[in-house]
């Protein structure tokens, strides 16, 4: 048994029914054919990042089906080479990382999952430079004494100071 | 006189020093990147829409192949474009 996974892009001129059928024809087609439907995806309105056919904007569709072999794709792909209103479409064999990635991403697993640890990464990162910035400032600030000694001291100090910062870290 | 602690930060002991690179998807155990999730696939490419080497990313060679098809996937998909200016 593979997984495989259809992605399509219908043409969003046509209105909202028309629209699911179009997609409701390619479900029934694989049904047919002896595939059994894991999953039906409407992935709704997108803009597209370039122009198609001068579209601007899709409507997306994602069929997740597993079977034996491999006979039903030429023929859906055929047909949905043929269909005008769909203007893009790609199939994918999935391997077993990517069958458990829409498993746990249709629990609601994913998404979230990814959002905090970048969101995580870059305000630590931000966090920490502000910080340190503050603290230069301020030093600065509270700390205006003579030139003469300051001039001389990272000359001569400052790799002592930075082994020892390095150090404590 | 400056005292010790006050020559510390006058100069920042972090410029100088290399950020140490890492493989995002070793580290956090991702083991499949959705070519149909084109915010993530931004990180990986640069203001032209251009695949960012593995040099910049970090990304271990095996990974660095599943988000370059992940990415031309995306294209296909119009989720990416394959040329622009401004991306980001």
């Amino acid at each position: 048994m593979n997984q495989y996974e259809v992605t399509f892009i219908v043409d969003p001129v046509l209105s909202g029914e028309e629209i699911k059928a179009t997609a409701q024809t390619y479900v029934d087609h694989l049904k047919n054919e002896g595939c059994e439907i894991v999953h039906f995806d409407e992935m709704g309105l997108r803009q597209l990042a370039y122009p198609i056919n001068r579209r601007t904007s899709g409507v997306y569709f994602c069929i997740e089906f597993q079977m034996n072999g491999n006979n039903a794709i030429p023929t859906a792909e055929l047909a949905l080479r043929r269909d005008e209103r769909i203007i893009r479409f790609l199939t994918v064999k999935l391997d077993k990382y990517g069958v458990k990635y829409n498993e746990d991403k249709r629990n609601g697993l994913i998404g979230t999952v990814k959002k905090k640890k970048k969101k995580e990464d870059k305000r630590d990162g931000r966090r920490d430079n502000r910080r340190d910035n503050r603290r230069d400032d301020r030093r600065r600030q509270d700390s205006p004494k003579p030139e003469a000694p300051k001039a001389e001291a990272p000359k001569a100090e400052a790799p002592k100071a930075e082994v020892k910062k390095e150090e404590e870290e | 006189m400056a005292n010790k602690d006050d020559i510390k930060f006058l100069s920042n002991p972090k410029i100088g020093q290399k950020r140490q690179k890492y493989c995002r998807f070793r580290k956090y155990g991702i083991k499949y990147i959705d070519y149909k999730d084109p915010d993530f696939l931004m990180q990986f490419v640069n203001e032209q829409g251009k695949i960012l080497p593995r040099r910049i990313t970090g990304n271990s060679l095996k990974y660095q192949r599943k988000v370059a098809t992940a990415v031309k996937r995306a294209r296909h998909l119009s989720m990416l474009p394959y040329v622009t200016d401004l991306l980001k």
